[in-house]
């Protein structure tokens, strides 16, 4: 266990210096783009926002199921089967059929080549499940269905968020999938997330509809109140305009009026029913209606052909602003909720770093005081290795440019309490074999091998609950886990390769000495 | 030679005791869970404003309507811990005390962290909490069986079942909040407490091997000997470093390092009074391990 050979040395010294250049990075600037590296610092340290956004699928699928029951009655009435009674409640619709007919329904459903009910060869399941329910059949999503409409809401509102952060301009956001219905966001160094809350919290489905003459909530038509709360409208449910047709949208100031308005220009099929329904509409008021509230319901006063057109509704400049980005991005498929948020302010991050590094550096005092008192000149041995050692940890950090949290500080600081354990092992060791063994080469040697199982064992176990934390865990925890982990690794070698090579040197210079561990 | 086999069955008692008060404890007690793990929301919240003060605050929330407000001084004289339910998990909740508390105290009022955790996900996290820490005592388990003997994997399991409850019993009986960071200090006093049983074992079995004629109560007595001093020093460096964070590290670690800190006391006791006590009761003898060995 004492032999180094030349090689060997050399490789340890080339490893160590430059695990030691990738960590002084974080201090110096370098011009060459390999060492240009730094630990990434966490939410928790230099502030900032973390959101996780879950996505309110309902709606979604009401609305789908909403559009298959009209597709279900033209598809059979094209096949002579009369649907009748449908039924639509709890993401299920139900509805009645011939008894004749019922088995030939049943058939088309399941069948694989099923022109309603789409098979799906990977999942062996049809998107749809039909079931026989007392008098009625029921239709519902079958699990893979389901798991597709999530899949596809969640990539089409991952795009809509990303629009929308992009649009507010905060620097380098993290935008991911979590699951198949939630997103996350994190938000560096911001310190007040209440506005991309706010454009996050809207679906912004902007419609155009016409006030209706018919003051009732009938088939066609339905109450909507006003955005401030005031008043409400009757409107139709017939869509003029969507959302979908908008090309661009920009506040703007309308000096005449002397207000903030947002304008928008239309795609070509847009522009020309809009034009188509403003000049049938003249004098009738068109209701410009946002997440099921009317925000202004002005009278048309003449055909508006250019495909633009302004909306105003009291707006301040920031709302207008909003409203205009929340259009230009595009429509959510369907509502985020914000479940869980996690936001540091910039000066508590910068305290827990200082208050992180104050006790990195006592503990490492303590600790290297106390290894001194212990050990003397062995304990400058260790000493020096524990330093390389927290330099090698924050070198492997910097390289793999991880993510350190005020938890992951903590871990350090524990590495640096826990790594002068393996040294104390084999110190002790080598006393005990020393008090029987007079070749001091010998019981170094029988020291350092019959110490090995032991610092194995304490450190696989410490590095499985480093694991476990790692997979288990998320933010701050996982920073915990990283450097707890890696720091059971830069400790072996520490000690097996520093260490023992400074002990080594010492031993064979002082070959005539007495040697007291 | 300190002769810790003397004392094997009173603090054999002792240990019992304390795990059955712990779990006394822990059933009628409970645990005081954070909001990580019972929902709701944290405001940290920082003041240079003198009106601003702990029952200033309290009696503005309470007129909020927000249901059980909890107000704490926080570390420093300027800061406070403010935590409540969302019980009707309303959408700009955080926005609404914050305009409410300018509007009280002028603008004089920094939220420098806010946490809000919905019921969904908090019962998420005592989830994915409640499976770590099961998922690290099984791996555990079958590390050691793996290792060692059976008699040696009761005897460490024994172990950390005892740290782990007494630890958690302790945070009980001290009313301390429970949050993610407990959980990491949790796993992490099941490594360290394996990690000073396996050192100790290692060394009961190596003795094993080379003394057949001394019995395993003055066996384990002279493996704890034979390991004391490392198990001081690594015990001594470790509560060094974690006492430094408990002290320095602001006010966010205390709780962790306070874990840490019992968690490696007991670790250390147990290593010795529990896994060992339970050779003893179990009658390990050279016969144990040779028998292992000649079946591999």
């Amino acid at each position: 266990m004492l032999y180094f050979s030349k090689l060997k040395i050399i490789f340890i010294l080339i490893i160590s210096l430059f695990l030691i250049l990738i960590a002084s990075s974080n201090l110096f600037k370098f011009d060459n783009n390999f060492l240009k590296r730094n630990i990434n610092l966490g939410l928790d340290l230099q502030g900032g926002s973390y959101l996780l956004l879950e996505i309110d699928n309902k709606p979604v699928i009401e609305q789908k199921l909403q559009n298959l029951t009209i597709t279900l009655r033209d598809y059979f009435k094209g096949k002579n089967i009369k649907l009748v009674n449908f039924i639509l409640q709890n993401e299920k619709i139900l509805f009645k059929v011939n008894e004749k007919d019922k088995q030939k329904v049943l058939d088309i459903f399941n069948d694989k080549k099923s022109e309603i009910n789409p098979y799906y060869e990977r999942f062996k399941s049809h998107q749809l499940e039909i079931t026989e329910e007392n008098d009625f059949l029921s239709v519902i999503f079958s699990k893979q269905g389901l798991i597709k409409l999530k899949t596809s809401s969640q990539e089409q509102a991952l795009e809509i968020v990303r629009r929308r952060i992009d649009e507010v301009g905060t620097n380098e956001p993290n935008i991911l999938k979590r699951g198949n219905d939630r997103i996350l966001v994190e938000l560096p160094g911001l310190d007040d997330p209440m506005r991309i809350k706010t454009l996050l919290g809207k679906t912004a489905n902007l419609t155009f509809r016409f006030v209706s003459n018919n003051n009732e909530d009938s088939f066609g038509n339905e109450k909507l109140n006003y955005e401030d709360e005031e008043g409400s409208e009757f409107v139709s449910k017939r869509i003029i305009l969507s959302g979908d047709n908008l090309l661009d949208a920009q506040p703007r100031m309308d000096s005449e009026a002397n207000e903030t308005v947002v304008t928008f220009s239309l795609d070509r099929v847009g522009a020309k029913r809009f034009g188509k329904a403003t000049s049938k509409g003249i004098g009738r008021q068109l209701a410009i209606i946002l997440d099921g509230k009317i925000i202004s319901a002005p009278v048309i006063q003449d055909t508006i052909a250019g495909g633009s057109g302004q909306i105003s509704g009291g707006f301040t400049f920031q709302s207008a602003t909003d409203l205009a980005l929340l259009l230009r991005s595009g429509a959510l498929p369907a509502p985020l909720n914000i479940i869980e948020e996690r936001t540091v302010g910039p000066s508590l991050g910068q305290d827990s770093i200082d208050a992180g590094i104050i006790a990195l550096i006592i503990g490492f005092i303590l600790v290297i005081v106390f290894i001194i008192v212990k050990y003397k000149i062995f304990g400058i041995i260790t000493n020096t290795a524990l330093i390389i050692n927290l330099l090698l940890l924050v070198g492997v950090l910097t390289l793999f440019e991880a993510t350190l949290t005020l938890p992951g500080i903590a871990g350090i600081i524990l590495t640096v309490g826990m790594a002068v354990d393996a040294n104390v092992l084999i110190f002790e060791r080598i006393r005990e074999e020393l008090k029987n063994e007079k070749n001091r080469l010998i019981a170094f040697d029988s020291g350092y091998s019959k110490s090995k199982t032991a610092i194995l064992d304490a450190n696989i176990t410490t590095l499985l609950a480093a694991i476990i934390l790692f997979f288990m865990g998320s933010g701050p925890i996982k920073g915990f886990s990283i450097t707890l982990g890696v720091g059971i690794f830069t400790t072996l070698f520490s000690v097996y390769f520093i260490a023992r090579l400074l002990t080594v040197l010492y031993i064979s210079k002082n070959k005539n000495k007495e040697i007291v561990i | 030679m300190i002769a810790f086999n003397k004392y094997y069955n009173q603090f054999n008692i002792l240990s019992i005791s304390l795990v059955v008060i712990s779990l006394l404890f822990l059933i009628f007690k409970g645990l005081n869970f954070g909001i990580d793990f019972k929902g709701g929301i944290l405001i940290e919240l920082r003041s240079t404003d003198s009106k601003v003060n702990v029952s200033s605050l309290r009696d503005r929330f309470n007129q909020m309507d927000l249901g059980d407000v909890s107000v704490k001084k926080f570390g420093n004289e300027t800061d406070y811990l403010i935590k409540f339910e969302n019980k009707d998990n309303k959408k700009n909740i955080i926005e609404e005390v914050k305009k409410n508390l300018d509007k009280s105290f002028g603008n004089n009022i920094d939220f420098r962290r806010v946490e809000n955790v919905g019921p969904k996900v908090s019962a998420e996290l005592l989830r994915s909490g409640i499976i770590a820490i099961s998922v690290a005592l099984a791996l555990m388990l079958i590390y050691i069986w793996i290792r060692f003997e059976w008699q040696f994997s009761l005897g460490a399991i024994c172990a950390l079942f005892h740290d782990v409850i007494v630890t958690l019993g302790l945070f009980s009986l001290l009313g301390l909040e429970i949050n993610l960071s407990i959980i990491a200090a949790v796993l992490t006093i099941v490594g360290y407490s394996m990690n000073d049983t396996v050192v100790i074992f290692d060394r009961v079995r190596e003795n094993l091997r080379k003394y057949a004629d001394i019995k395993i109560f003055e066996l384990t007595n002279i493996s704890i000997n034979e390991t004391l001093s490392r198990t001081l020093i690594t015990s001594i460096t470790t509560l060094l470093a974690l006492v430094s964070i408990f002290i320095f590290g602001g006010e966010i670690l205390k709780g962790f390092s306070l874990a840490m800190i019992f968690g490696v006391i007991f670790g250390t006791y147990s290593s010795i009074y529990i896994a060992n006590t339970i050779l003893v009761r179990l009658n390990v003898s050279q016969k144990t391990i040779l028998k292992d060995e000649e079946k591999n």
